[in-house]
């Protein structure tokens, strides 16, 4: 018995192995039970029972419960995912929340407190991650391009609602009948300013769901996230003043000078994390295995440091992940990218589920003040404020937009502004002294539960009903990559043409910045040079190679498919060997660049193209198959355009075995035939190419061939199996170009 | 014409911006970047585009300076080039850079789209045969790749030759080894950037800015 009193009492000291051996680490517990020790010494010394089973949940129990309730979320998640019906008609938010409030009820059914969501856990540990995997995965030439429009909206359209629905809260309350004529027009503003952002969490949960354009995409959530500088400064603003009771205009003024130190002082504190964790990359060559970490560390850093000044966190967190993705990208390695991808999403992804599981059950935990008039007007307020805001904004905006935003694109925006957590956390921090906390609270909930289930649940049929233009489904299309880039070039030369200093003007300027002075900096290696083209050239190869490792060994799907002798105008494949050394070395040249990432965009949460296939042997195999494909390819490229009749009996050189591509939306395969026996002289160093073949099936050892080129084919492969494994001794080729948007 | 040279009326203004469908104040601005230009002569050369120094740096910069130049960007159905262009052309080139407008029908957003494909298409089509053949196209990607450095290069051709693999496949589908894929044609051209939303994307926003006044590169 005293052993447990000890053991109670101790503080930590013990370990319990599950056997139950309790070890005694500290010799002061001994003393600090002065009538005990003797008693101790009586029972040490009298043989007593070994125990071998005890439990200690006083010792586990903090660890123990977190783990708990995360294994809850994720087996609920799964859950839903197993359902198909139920998964496709509401969204995973408003699952979560109904099982938050079922948990929370059993919770008070059995007679404990349900633990309400802690506001200091939801902003230091819940929020960071889904942030920072929205802004490392941020679409940047959308964003960039629609970021006047955005931060109208962030900006102008969250202060219209803060103030609208303040005011108009305000008149409620001087009604009599309502009952609540102690609220003062500050409690109202208070209000409406933490009710009136949009939220990020709800955004990303719901509009993940429906697949909307990416113009409204990016509008609404790009929204979400910039207009945490607006709340954050309001919410500090207001809840300072209504303690004072107060306002004057230098407070008004210095509130908009706030604004500005919070919004560009969190970009700035974010940006110089960001170059702080590219620089880093810079030197990790050594150490791939803590890169993730960095990334992390850095923009977690980043986070922490801009709340310490009140700053805000959340454009901290952006512009880190923004300004630091293309130069680390360029630097990790493949698996470290793949590490910090999965990582981020997973975090992410149990954030957002504990979010609303949390949601749930503070709903049935939290003290609860109704007031019908008021909760129902705010909803009501909510609302209508963001519509009209919404069209009154567009209208102005479109003035000055090239790209209009049309009725449909509005009413989008303005019903997908959906509140969320941030909002509960906020009134939340209210301190208990705020007479109409509870209240608040309340409305707070209702507002969330309201966007969150009605809107939530009926966007996507809205969507389907309104016929708004869904995300491009398309492949990528090497056409369309080599005229965007084309693009770009030519409307920065007729800008010129014309004097006009216009957006591709700065952007070339950035660009050619960009090159000479900040790569060089922060990219190691010769990596900086690549442009977009030849980055995104390389990573549809990489995919139409995996694609055929993956369809191994299955025979052709495609009835006949368009072969290079079908655009290069036929002859006779007469290559001197002078050339045929210059193809080669230039195919060496091209292969050792070549990546073995495959970049994808990530918007979803939920998946992720799982065509990373790691497996050194099959990646090196088809690697060197590739190459055999480019040399052949390559091969009869390099003849003179004449259109003559094929002689009898020219070569065409089969290229089967596992390696072809098939996927009808996929690459266009370079099929070659079965050689027949060499009948012209010409073809003579073909044939030597032929033997090949039959070892690109089995082994990895390099063709068999010709000498030199076998030789070079052993240094390519060691050279690509170091390129593969991590860590990678040596200088890891690995360029890509930073801004790859994927 | 004539002696009136330096002065042109509103009323001829209004003439050129029916025909082009610019506004009287932007062809009042691009009317005097073009005296800027030209140095207050009546035409334009290729020397005059060519001292643009904001063009140095472009990988673009001859096709860009050879589409002014170009007659079938001149609304003629011929081939071929002219030495010098007037304000008139200069406008008519400048008038495939016009944004959509906002309520257009469909029609008249594929004609837009037509317009400016073509451009583009010309800009590739240099011997103007009507088609891009794979010689053409290779030499288009290499001069888009032309800064990168040797990589750029090595690349340019196997790009440029993927590139045109897919324009095959997704045009033609089964091709007979015998046969041959000539080269892209327009409506090829069409097909394959269908879901490029170049109506949105190529533009300049003419904006109502005084560029003579502004520090323009020279």
């Amino acid at each position: 018995m005293s052993v447990h009193a000890l053991r109670k009492s101790a503080s930590s000291s013990f370990v319990f192995v599950g056997i139950g051996l309790p070890i005694e680490a500290s010799a002061p517990a001994y003393q600090s039970h002065g009538t005990e020790g003797s008693h101790l010494t009586n029972i040490t010394n009298t043989k007593k029972a070994f125990p071998v089973l005890a439990v200690n949940y006083e010792h586990v129990r903090k660890p123990f419960e977190i783990a708990l309730w995360i294994l809850l979320a994720l087996l609920m998640k799964l859950g839903f995912h197993l359902i198909p019906r139920l998964s496709a008609v509401v969204p995973e938010s408003c699952l979560l929340i109904v099982v938050g409030l079922l948990v929370g009820g059993l919770i008070k059914v059995i007679g404990e407190e349900p633990p309400v969501l802690d506001s200091q856990l939801f902003f230091l540990c819940l929020l960071p991650p889904i942030i920072l995997d929205a802004g490392y995965f941020l679409p940047i030439r959308p964003f960039t391009e629609n970021v006047g429009t955005i931060l109208v909206f962030a900006v102008i359209g969250t202060l219209w609602n803060a103030f609208f629905m303040g005011g108009l809260l305000y008149a409620l309350c001087q009604i009599e009948s309502v009952g609540l004529s102690g609220v003062d027009l500050l409690a109202c503003l208070l209000f409406g300013s933490i009710v009136s952002a949009v939220d990020p969490v709800a955004v990303l949960a719901v509009f993940e769901e429906i697949h909307i354009n990416e113009l409204v995409h990016i509008l609404v959530f790009g929204e979400s996230l910039l207009n945490d500088a607006v709340t954050v400064v309001l919410y500090n603003l207001f809840e300072e003043f209504s303690k004072v009771g107060t306002v004057t205009v230098l407070d008004v003024f210095l509130g908009v000078v706030c604004f500005f130190v919070v919004s560009l002082g969190g970009v700035l504190v974010g940006a110089i994390y960001g170059f702080l964790a590219a620089f880093t990359s810079r030197f990790t060559s050594h150490t791939r295995v803590i890169e993730p970490l960095f990334v992390f560390l850095y923009s977690y850093m980043a986070y922490l440091s801009s709340e310490m000044f009140h700053l805000s966190g959340i454009m901290a967190l952006i512009a880190c992940g923004v300004v630091m993705r293309p130069y680390v990208e360029a630097n990790i390695s493949h698996k470290s990218y793949t590490t910090i991808k999965y990582f981020l999403k997973m975090w992410s992804s149990v954030s957002e589920t504990l979010i609303f599981i949390f949601l749930g059950v503070s709903t049935v935990a939290g003290p609860h003040a109704w007031n019908w008039t008021f909760v129902i007007t705010t909803v009501i307020l909510c609302l209508v404020s963001r519509v009209l805001g919404v069209i009154g904004l567009t209208f102005i905006i479109n003035k000055f937009r090239i790209v209009k935003l049309t009725k449909k694109d509005q009413f989008i925006v303005a019903y997908g502004g959906l509140r969320g957590a941030i909002a509960f956390s906020l009134g939340y921090l209210l301190s208990n002294s705020h007479q109409m906390r509870n209240l608040f609270l309340t409305a707070i909930i209702t507002v969330i539960f309201f966007t969150v289930f009605v809107q939530g649940m009926t966007i996507r049929p809205l969507v389907e009903l309104l016929a708004v233009k869904k995300k491009k489904e398309s492949k990528p299309s090497i056409n369309e990559e080599i005229h965007t880039e084309f693009l770009d070039h030519l409307l920065t030369g007729v800008e010129g043409v014309c004097g006009h200093y216009g957006h591709y003007h700065w952007k070339e300027k950035l660009n050619r910045f960009n090159k000479t002075y900040v790569k060089r900096w922060l990219i190691a290696g010769e990596n900086f040079k690549e442009p977009e083209l030849i980055a995104f050239y390389r990573k549809m190869e990489l995919k139409q190679a995996i694609m055929m490792v993956e369809s191994g060994q299955l025979p052709s799907v495609l009835p006949s498919t368009i072969s290079m002798q079908n655009i290069q105008p036929r002859a006779i494949p007469r290559v001197s060997k002078k050339r045929e050394e210059e193809i080669r070395r230039i195919l060496r040249a091209n292969l050792q660049n070549n990546k073995q990432k495959m970049r994808s965009r990530s918007y979803s949460r939920h998946t992720l193209f799982d065509a990373d296939e790691e497996d050194d042997v099959s990646e090196v195999r088809l690697r060197k198959t590739k190459m055999e494909m480019e040399r052949r390819m390559s091969h009869y490229l390099t003849v003179p355009a004449n259109r003559e009749s094929p002689r009898p009996g020219v070569r065409r050189v089969r290229f089967e075995s596992d390696n072809q591509v098939f996927s009808a939306d996929s690459f266009p395969t370079v099929h070659f035939e079965q050689p027949s026996p060499p009948s012209t002289p010409d073809a003579v160093s073909l044939e030597e190419e032929v033997p090949k073949r039959p070892s690109l099936k089995a082994d990895i050892e390099g063709p068999r061939g010709n000498a030199s080129d076998n030789h070079q084919g052993e240094l390519d492969y060691q050279r690509l199996a170091r390129c593969l494994s991590d860590p990678g001794p040596n200088k890891d080729k690995e360029d890509d170009d930073p801004f790859m948007s994927c | 014409m004539g002696a009136s040279q330096s002065v042109r009326t509103e009323h001829e203004f209004q003439d050129v911006a029916d025909r082009t469908g610019f506004s009287l104040e932007q062809i009042g601005n691009l009317n005097k970047r073009f005296r800027q230009l030209s140095k207050n002569e009546e035409t334009l050369s290729r020397q005059d585009l060519a001292s643009i120094s904001a063009l140095d740096n472009n990988p673009l910069r001859a096709q860009i300076i050879n589409a002014f130049f170009d007659k079938r960007n001149l609304r003629e159905n011929e081939a071929g080039t002219v030495q010098v262009i007037g304000f008139e052309e200069f406008l008519m080139v400048m008038s495939h850079f016009r944004p959509a407008a906002m309520h257009i029908t469909e029609e008249e957003r594929e004609k837009l789209r037509r317009e400016k494909l073509r451009f583009v298409f010309n800009m590739h089509d240099t011997d103007s045969d009507g088609t891009i053949t794979l010689e053409e196209y290779r030499r288009a990607v290499e001069e888009l790749l032309s800064k990168a450095g040797t990589i750029g290069q090595e690349t340019a051709k196997a790009i440029a030759d993927a590139a045109m693999l897919e324009v095959a496949s997704t045009t033609r589908g089964k091709m007979e080894p015998d046969e041959f894929y000539e080269g892209i044609t327009f409506e090829n051209f069409l097909q394959i950037l269908k879901t490029f939303d170049i109506e949105t994307r190529m533009h300049i926003r003419f904006l109502n800015m005084d560029t003579a006044t502004m520090r323009c590169g020279k």
